[in-house]
């Protein structure tokens, strides 16, 4: 039996060590692990918590990340809560067990720490490893702060495990800007929230030998098409209604609310800048500051990457005129994905309801994005409702040395 | 099984060795042909339709030693109470690892093409070698 862990109302943790925390109150009975810059610590610190009697689990030191996520699929095939973290070159090398994961409907929750893909090598954040996984089939749940880490990091257990769902989910958070950087976390009771996650309930396991099963089948044309199907239907349908069901349980636990799609001041909002982890906060201070100078800014931050909640987000951006689509992470070849994404959801409304949207790149690698860059975009924004048409290149890089990058 | 949709398959890419609904708590004292396996378990499928050369068995030399069953990868060698009885030409496929081991002179599995019946065979069965001085 585990020791409880004597935690303050309000803890002063980092990210990582906020994800730390959710994996050692939902008691995750293997970590195999691989650890890598920035999410690091997480794995670290599940391991300290299991070596001083805090969880009853254990720890696999594997020699590769693709090891790391087998010995995952392994676990959990077998039948236990499993949970796992990395970042970057890391998560690269996983993709190929992620497809596993996903396709074998093992519920596996891998903290993602998004940090740059070489090269050059880098160890700073940006949204690129998070992009690279969206077609994996996992669930994708984004955070911008070490709160957000902590509680979405809870969420996820009870999100994937549900019986009707069983699909991985990955939480993610920005590297060093939410993972290295230590707040005021809210917790909660080590008892109240393993109570929250629940026990962890096997679905055909491994271990069940009264009923021998084989996992990892091969299948061909025969029926390999019928199986990717089931798991896009589940993934399409059955995940978001249990989200909702979780995160509003978790709201009357604690009182924080998290919604598929997080809007902020976009209700009667002109123009809205849409994107993705702890920008979403720079965003809301730099529309703040346009509110008081009259002009109606908002910010609309996607909380579910995958499956992408379509319908919520033509419902965000009802009534806006203009929309700035910022991505972290080089699209390489093409716009952006929040322009896509966004842009292929408005395309369902009516011409003259359609907002105006435009693309930016920003923040590759660690690179600052300021109050004054979300100010400057906001700009322009409010010149492309003024025109009625976007003014600008439809993607522009934002604070990179040297002359001005745009496309399209 | 042909029939079958996509909504009717279990989560996951997995297949059950025996019915679901029937425990199986002394699968090791059961003979693999007493056993009640799922339709989606290969002890009723042929996966040898590829081998080219297939060991046929010859009761005449044959010691019961047991090392063909032993070193078998593929639980093709079939032994009832410490008896060669056979070879399951449903799953072997013809490695030739249970000719390789046999000590027997001559051997009491030999390897032939996949099409010679078996009493052919047998009837081509080499005369036990003698030692040279």
């Amino acid at each position: 039996m585990a020791d409880t862990m004597e935690l303050k109302d309000v803890e002063v943790w980092d990210g990582n060590l906020a994800s730390a925390h959710s994996l050692r109150q939902a008691q995750v009975d293997v970590v195999a692990a691989y650890p890598i810059t920035p999410s690091t610590p997480i794995v670290e610190n599940y391991a300290r918590f299991l070596a001083n009697g805090y969880i009853d689990g254990e720890y696999v030191m594997v020699e590769s990340e693709h090891a790391a996520m087998s010995g995952c699929i392994g676990a959990s095939a077998a039948g236990g809560r499993v949970a796992t973290a990395t970042s970057s070159q890391g998560y690269a090398l996983m993709v190929e067990t992620l497809y596993q994961a996903s396709g074998m409907r093992l519920p596996i929750v891998l903290h993602v720490v998004n940090r740059a893909l070489g090269a050059p090598l880098n160890v700073n954040g940006d949204h690129s490893d998070m992009y690279l996984g969206r077609d994996s089939g996992w669930i994708q749940l984004d955070t911008f702060s070490p709160q957000e880490a902590y509680d979405l990091g809870l969420c996820a257990f009870k999100i994937g495990e549900d019986h009707d769902v069983r699909l991985p989910v990955m939480v993610h958070q920005d590297g060093f800007l939410s993972s290295h950087t230590a707040q005021g976390v809210k917790t909660i009771a080590d008892d109240v929230a393993y109570d929250f996650v629940g026990e962890f309930k096997p679905m055909n396991a491994m271990l069940d030998f009264e009923h021998p099963a084989t996992h990892g089948v091969q299948t061909e044309e025969d029926w390999h098409f019928e199986h990717k199907a089931r798991q896009q239907y589940d993934l399409m349908t059955k995940v978001y209604p249990k989200t909702k069901e979780v995160f509003a349980e978790f709201k009357e636990l604690t009182g924080r609310e998290y919604k598929m799609v997080e809007t902020y001041d976009a209700d009667d909002a002109d123009v809205v800048i849409t994107a993705l982890g702890t920008t979403v906060e720079t965003a809301r201070v730099a529309a703040k500051q346009l509110r008081e100078e009259g002009i109606k800014a908002g910010v609309v931050a996607i909380r579910m990457i995958r499956p992408f909640p379509m319908e919520d987000v033509r419902e965000a951006f009802k009534g806006v005129k203009a929309i700035a689509t910022l991505d972290r992470s080089s699209p390489h070849g093409t716009v952006g994905m929040l322009y896509n994404e966004v842009a292929g959801a408005m395309y369902q409304m009516k011409d003259n309801e359609r907002p105006l949207v435009s693309n930016y790149i920003y923040g590759l690698g660690g690179r600052d994005i300021t109050v004054k860059h979300l100010k400057d975009i906001f700009s322009e924004l409010i010149a492309n409702v003024e025109a009625g048409s976007v003014t600008t290149p439809l993607q522009q890089y934002v604070n990179v040395r040297g002359p001005k990058l745009s496309f399209l | 099984m042909a029939n079958k949709g996509w909504n009717e398959f279990d989560e996951g890419a997995l297949l059950f060795s025996f019915d679901k609904n029937v425990a199986m708590n002394d699968i090791a004292t059961t003979h693999a042909e007493d056993r009640p396996y799922s339709k989606s378990n290969s002890f009723t499928a042929s996966v040898a339709d590829w081998r080219i050369e297939k060991p046929v068995f010859n009761q005449d030399y044959c010691i019961d030693c047991q090392f063909c069953w032993i070193y078998c990868p593929d639980i093709s060698i079939l032994s009832r109470d410490k008896k060669m009885v056979g070879v399951d030409y449903d799953h072997c496929k013809g490695c030739g690892i249970c000719v390789e081991v046999c000590p027997t002179n001559p051997k009491s599995l030999l390897m032939f093409a996949e099409a010679t019946n078996d009493d052919e065979a047998i009837a081509k069965w080499p005369e036990k070698e003698k030692k040279e001085k």
